[in-house]
């Protein structure tokens, strides 16, 4: 279980140092360096690929780094596989939306507690009374995280059926189920209309307060500017710009490659 | 100059508390009741209509005790057995088998060298064969589940044909003869190869070896059914549609697919004792290819991932044949016809697994305002102050396996 963020919780719970990612000739993510304080959120924006989903891949586990490290809560995970970082309590969201088709909502969320769930096949073979907890305690939970996020349609329902708002909230949900210390959002409010997006930067701020830290990718600039404590600008695979979102905005490399290149 | 108050903690300390049931979530704010009547929720009512069908398939004897019905419908029972096995592998974890009747050959060569060779009785044996047919799981699946799944049908495919192969090549199986004069069931003193009478009633040993194979059978559908709905059926779900994501939350996909293999690996091998027992013989020609395609066909016919749906595969795949006999030579390729117009018309399945009655609608979970914030103000929602009867000491669901 991951312990109480507090008082055990390091200074800085993820250090990304000089990553890189290379794919034959492409340079996906080429030197990116942030960090990531307890509670804290922050965005990471960048032109249409700049290389921010790949930076969360091999943040998460899912690309193995071609160059520099990952430490989360003290520990080394570069090039760890993506199960065990999730275990030690990191989560995320994909930019495409990536729930389990033929899984009821609930059963989606409940996956979530996959690694916090004391079940063994015996115990769900049998129908023991530590299975009936375990089931009893995630519905309760995944219907906990549904609420939380504000999804309204039925728990029962399948995901094709849901309108992609709700889709998008279970997402989060299920991230969420995983209790993690980190969560990353890969551009949660793509696709969200103005108001949804409202109810987003709400969530957001909601999940800062349980304690979790929230590393974000979006394109919505009011959004990104409105919510974070910190943001990392990154172009062609280089971090050009990392600081608050006053100075990042009057940063002029940021204008140049990013404001500078936006249509419209 | 020290500080004579402590510092105030982080404003997180303990932001986030585990629910009653001791998981790190915040309580549902809203409450969950069931509607409609209790024997139309989906869960009791199927749960009801499987007794009935196990009632009624143990209960058969009873119907009829024609010899030639009976061995149909013990072999019936064994595909049901077999096809819940192969349902584990391909309709819930998503692995495409091409060579699942291996462990049907396995459990079926390991308990007939046992009974023939050995004179084992069943008690001793049956755990023999399941550590045999975890072992073939593990060798088979260990290095194939690695690769893609396109690549796991091809190797699958191989090592299904290199068992049977195996077995005609060698002495201990008995070669291209295989092995004769497997025994049946014998235990507790109930021996199944004599006529048993229980209150005036004599039950030939097919007739009480049909029911041990029903209720062999009852017992495997309903824990492959069970570990579908528990933490690993939903971790093989979860790599069967999507395994990114299944990763993501914690779900180590090779060891999730490998468990899933075994599971099936052990159903399979139970299914083939069953079988060796029934026939009381087996040969290397039992385990072609086309054995292997046919339960797979049961479970796609049916509806990949339900209970329903693969047992209603087993029986059409296992009974069809039987009852066109009537066409004469002409019955395979008018059962092939057949299937191929099911599959066009329903391509999920006769039972998908996402299906429901339509008489079972109408049940469903409503929330119930609990809170009175709940007009939707989350960051009220979000402070978690614990309530009255929170259990914060809650034994901690241990993490890892
Ligand atoms: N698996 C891969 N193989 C090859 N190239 C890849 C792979 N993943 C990403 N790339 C390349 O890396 C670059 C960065 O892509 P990435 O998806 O990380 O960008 P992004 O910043 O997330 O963009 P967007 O805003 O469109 O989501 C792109 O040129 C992309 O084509
Ligand atoms: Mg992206």
């Amino acid at each position: 279980m991951t312990d109480a963020p507090y008082p055990t919780e390091p200074a800085v719970i993820l250090q990304v140092n000089d990553l890189a990612v290379f794919f034959g000739g492409v340079r996906a993510v080429d030197g990116l360096t942030f960090s990531v304080k307890p509670r804290e959120i922050i965005s990471v924006i960048g032109p249409n690929g700049a290389g921010k989903t790949s930076a969360f891949n091999c943040i998460t586990g899912f690309y193995r780094p071609s160059r520099g490290t990952v430490i989360f809560r003290h520990e080394n995970i570069t090039g760890m596989r993506p199960s065990k970082v999730a275990r030690r309590g990191m989560s995320r969201t994909f930019q495409n939306l990536r729930l389990f088709r033929d899984m009821s909502v609930l059963d989606n969320v409940r996956t979530g507690l996959h690694a916090r769930l004391a079940e063994s096949f015996i115990d769900t073979a049998l129908h023991t009374p530590r299975y009936r907890r375990a089931e009893r305690g995630s519905i309760d939970a995944a219907r906990g995280w549904l609420d939380f996020v504000g999804y309204a349609s039925s728990e029962e329902a399948f995901v094709a059926e849901l309108p992609y708002g709700e889709q998008r909230r279970v997402e989060i949900a299920r991230a969420l189920a995983a209790d993690p210390t980190l969560l990353l959002l890969d551009e949660p409010g793509a696709g969200l209309n103005r108001n949804e997006k409202q109810g987003l930067a709400e969530l957001i701020r909601g999940i800062q307060n349980l304690g979790i830290a929230i590393v974000l990718i979006e394109h919505d600039m009011g959004l990104v500017m409105d919510i974070s404590e910190r943001v990392v600008v990154m172009n062609y695979g280089k971090e050009i710009a990392d600081g608050t979102p006053a100075e990042v905005k009057a940063d002029p490399a940021v204008i140049e490659a990013y404001l500078g290149t936006e249509e419209t | 100059m020290a500080r004579l108050v402590p510092p105030p903690p982080p404003e997180h300390a303990g932001a986030r508390r585990p629910n009653v049931w001791g998981f790190m979530a915040p309580p549902p704010a809203f409450e969950r009741v069931e509607t409609g009547p209790y024997l139309l929720r989906p869960r009791v009512f199927m749960n009801a209509l499987g007794a009935i069908c196990f009632a009624f398939a143990f209960l058969l004897p009873f119907i009829t005790i024609n010899a030639y019905v009976i061995s149909i419908a013990t072999s019936a029972v064994i595909y049901i057995m077999l096809a819940s096995g192969l349902n584990i592998v391909v309709g819930y974890a998503g692995l495409l088998d091409l060579g699942y009747v291996a462990f049907f050959a396995v459990g079926a060569y390991t308990w007939g060298i046992m009974s023939t060779r050995l004179h084992w009785g069943m008690i001793e044996s049956i755990p023999v064969v399941l550590a045999i047919c975890v072992v073939a799981g593990i060798v088979i699946g260990g290095p194939t589940l690695r690769l893609r799944s396109d690549y796991l049908a091809i190797v699958t495919l191989g090592f299904g044909e290199i068992i049977r192969i195996t077995a005609n090549n060698i002495q201990v199986t008995g070669g291209p003869q295989g092995i004769y004069g497997i025994p049946k069931f014998s235990f507790l003193g109930l021996d199944l190869s004599v006529p048993i009478t229980i209150g005036g009633i004599v039950f030939q040993p097919a007739v009480s070896y049909y029911m041990f194979c029903v209720f062999c059978m009852a017992v495997a559908v309903l824990l492959a059914a069970r570990l579908a709905k528990g933490r690993m059926g939903r971790a093989w779900k979860a790599v069967r549609d999507d395994e990114d994501a299944a990763e993501a939350m914690g779900i180590n996909t090779y060891a999730t697919k490998l468990t899933a293999y075994i599971t099936g690996a052990v159903w399979g091998g139970m299914a083939g004792v069953l079988m060796g027992s029934h026939l009381g013989s087996v040969a290397p020609g039992s385990f072609v290819f086309l054995q292997s395609a046919l339960v797979l066909m049961a479970v796609v016919l049916g509806g990949m991932g339900s209970t329903p749906g693969i047992v209603i595969g087993a029986l059409v795949i296992s009974l069809g044949p039987e009852l066109l006999r009537g066409f004469g030579n002409g019955r395979y390729f008018l059962f092939g016809v057949l299937l191929i117009v099911c599959m066009l018309f329903r391509p999920q399945g006769v039972w998908p697994s996402t299906w429901r009655l339509p008489f079972l609608r109408s049940a469903r979970v409503e929330r119930v305002d609990i809170l009175d914030d709940s007009a939707g103000n989350l960051l009220d929602r979000t402070d978690l102050t614990p309530q009255a009867g929170d259990d914060t000491s809650a034994e901690p669901q241990g993490g890892g396996r």
